[in-house]
């Protein structure tokens, strides 16, 4: 009797994060999708002019931001996290690697504002200094967020990587190539599914930051025209103005987070897939 | 005895001068990971070398003012937040856990739909959980800016955290252990409760503990559902703000750099400390990340 009893109650407990799921994804579109349809789909995703003074809501600079910052993430964060976490399967004495993955772990761990505000007074007074204008862009909000990417990116490779069957390295080295060659060239390769999937990872992440994107990005509602301009994604639309919004404008902002909901179902369910035939 | 396949140093060297190509690898590899650990000890050297210098008195008084900007309150609330958030998520993860790793039978339909979802959970955004808990809470509910609403948004975004960690602490356990106790004629109830639970305790606590730093860390999912009111609320329906809102109500205001400085340390230290506490746990009983 008891038995059976707890086992219903282990089963819903189990059950909440599917109700919760169905809620967030209630909730989001029953309030965003209503304004999107009065502002029209296509005027709300296509339309470069976001001026709520005037009642015109076009999210079209907000999505090519988000897709802009999130590309400097990737060019700067993957190439950098897979190199790291080669280093750290393959390459990395023990007592060093002690030290080293704790440290990785670590910057996990550091609240985004923090990084925001270090973004905020390091890397923008640098890249004024280096590149003059306001410091703030598409460029300064792409180093952040490879830097905040970093340890997502190396911990799903790095276990990808140590996922390899050894006689793939060790078939490699029998052949004369050196350590370095065959951990480049066969193991790398082999694990590149795995790699792709923390890639992806990464991508979620990167889409969604918000607090520190929005101290270093500069937040204009424009398409930027460089690497130097400003630069405002969706979810820094959504913060910008939530706190004052009302009416169809609130209701637009809710519409952005409909939008960016939709990127981030599509990034996890490519990343449950990849995750699936991997194993 | 000696190894004979050891390569000294010179060797090593010679190698790389007969094929640069590897030294360059290796030079990309080590650069890496040295500008990874550089940016972390770059970030919070820089951060503890401005902000301890900020850390005065007044900004650890009982009330806050426009004055003393204290960010006492705020560490009341984060402890208040922190504390709700865990007495829902907690429960509710630990008992999911066991029902997939305890209970589910191979082949049931029941548990890829709830590995998609805590996997779905797991990528939202904070900025959506925000937005969702405001639209539950505030609009749906009629409730005002309130901890309660923020911890609840909280204990949602931390559900498959826990989950996850739970689950890998019980399926750890040995099997040895669950047949013995079923041996001496157990039910699989009291097994999981008795035997099952209490050996897996010290990847759950590191698990919690993970969840504990991202809701010390969290700003965007907070800012709607709990607002940024800067005192002690008298209830845990009215609003509050925790320390990384504090932050982020510093730095939108714009005035307060040195005391954003101050904030920054004590979250980098609250972080630091919550990461070396589950790491520690975690290593005594060697739980498999």
């Amino acid at each position: 009797m008891k038995e059976k009893a707890m086992q219903w109650v282990f089963l819903a407990a189990a059950s909440i994060s599917i109700f919760a799921v169905a809620l967030i994804c209630f909730f989001l579109f029953a309030n965003g999708i209503p304004a999107i349809q009065e502002i029209g789909v296509l005027n709300f995703i296509t339309g470069t002019k976001w001026k709520p003074s005037n009642n015109i809501f076009g999210i079209f600079p907000m999505i090519v931001g988000s897709i802009y910052v999130t590309a400097g993430a990737i060019i700067i964060g993957v190439p950098m996290g897979i190199l790291c976490s080669a280093f750290l399967a393959h390459f990395c004495p023990k007592k060093l690697y002690k030290i080293i993955k704790p440290a990785i772990e670590l910057l996990a761990g550091i609240p985004s504002i923090v990084y925001g505000f270090f973004g905020l007074v390091v890397v923008v007074p640098l890249m004024q200094n280096l590149f003059g204008g306001s410091g703030k862009g598409v460029l300064t909000a792409s180093i952040l967020l490879g830097i905040m990417i970093l340890p997502t990116v190396i911990g799903v490779s790095e276990a990808a990587i140590r996922a390899v069957p050894n006689t793939y390295y060790e078939g490699a080295l029998a052949l004369g190539i050196t350590h370095e060659r065959s951990v480049f060239f066969t193991v790398l390769p082999a694990a590149k599914q795995g790699i792709f999937a923390g890639v992806i990872l990464g991508i979620g992440r990167a889409i969604g930051e918000t607090m520190a994107v929005i101290m270093v990005a500069g937040n204009q509602a424009m398409i930027p025209t460089g690497l130097f301009s400003g630069v405002r994604t969706l979810t820094a639309n959504i913060v910008m103005e939530m706190g004052y919004a009302t009416d169809l404008h609130r209701e637009a902002l809710l519409g952005t987070a409909v939008v960016l909901f939709v990127f981030i179902l599509i990034i996890n369910v490519s990343f449950s897939l990849l995750k699936r035939r991997d194993s | 005895m000696e190894a004979i396949n050891k390569i000294t140093w010179k060797e090593k060297v010679k190698g790389y001068k007969k094929d640069p190509f590897s030294a360059f690898l290796l030079f990309l590899l080590v650069l890496a990971a040295v500008v990874t650990v550089g940016v972390l000890i770059a970030l919070v050297v820089y951060i503890i070398i401005k902000g301890v210098p900020n850390l005065t008195p007044e900004l650890f008084a009982w009330e806050y003012n426009t004055d003393n900007v204290s960010m006492m309150p705020a560490i009341i609330n984060t402890l208040t937040i922190t504390l709700l958030s865990l007495i829902f998520a907690v429960p509710i993860g630990i008992f999911s856990a066991i029902y997939l790793a305890e209970y589910a039978k191979r082949g049931n339909r029941f548990i890829p739909v709830v590995r998609l979802t805590t996997e779905t959970l797991a990528g939202i955004p904070s900025i959506v959980f925000g937005l969702f808990g405001y639209l539950l809470f505030n609009i749906h509910f009629g409730w005002s800016y309130s901890i309660l609403g923020g911890a609840l948004t909280l204990s949602i975004m931390i559900l498959p955290l826990i989950m996850r960690t739970t689950e890998e602490a019980l399926l750890s356990v040995s099997d040895a252990y669950r047949e013995g106790s079923f041996g001496l004629g157990a039910g699989k109830l009291r097994t999981v409760f008795r035997i099952v639970l209490p050996s897996a305790v010290p990847g759950i606590l590191s698990g919690i503990i993970l969840a504990i730093g991202r809701i010390v860390g969290e700003t965007a999912a907070l800012l709607y559902p709990a607002g940024t009111a800067p005192v002690v609320p008298e209830s845990v329906m009215e609003s509050g703000r925790t320390l990384a809102v504090h932050m982020y109500a510093l730095l939108n205001e714009g005035l307060y750099t040195e005391q954003a400085y101050a904030t920054a340390v004590i979250l980098l230290v609250f972080v630091i400390g919550i990461n070396a506490l589950s790491a520690f746990i975690a290593k005594r009983v060697g739980v498999k990340e």
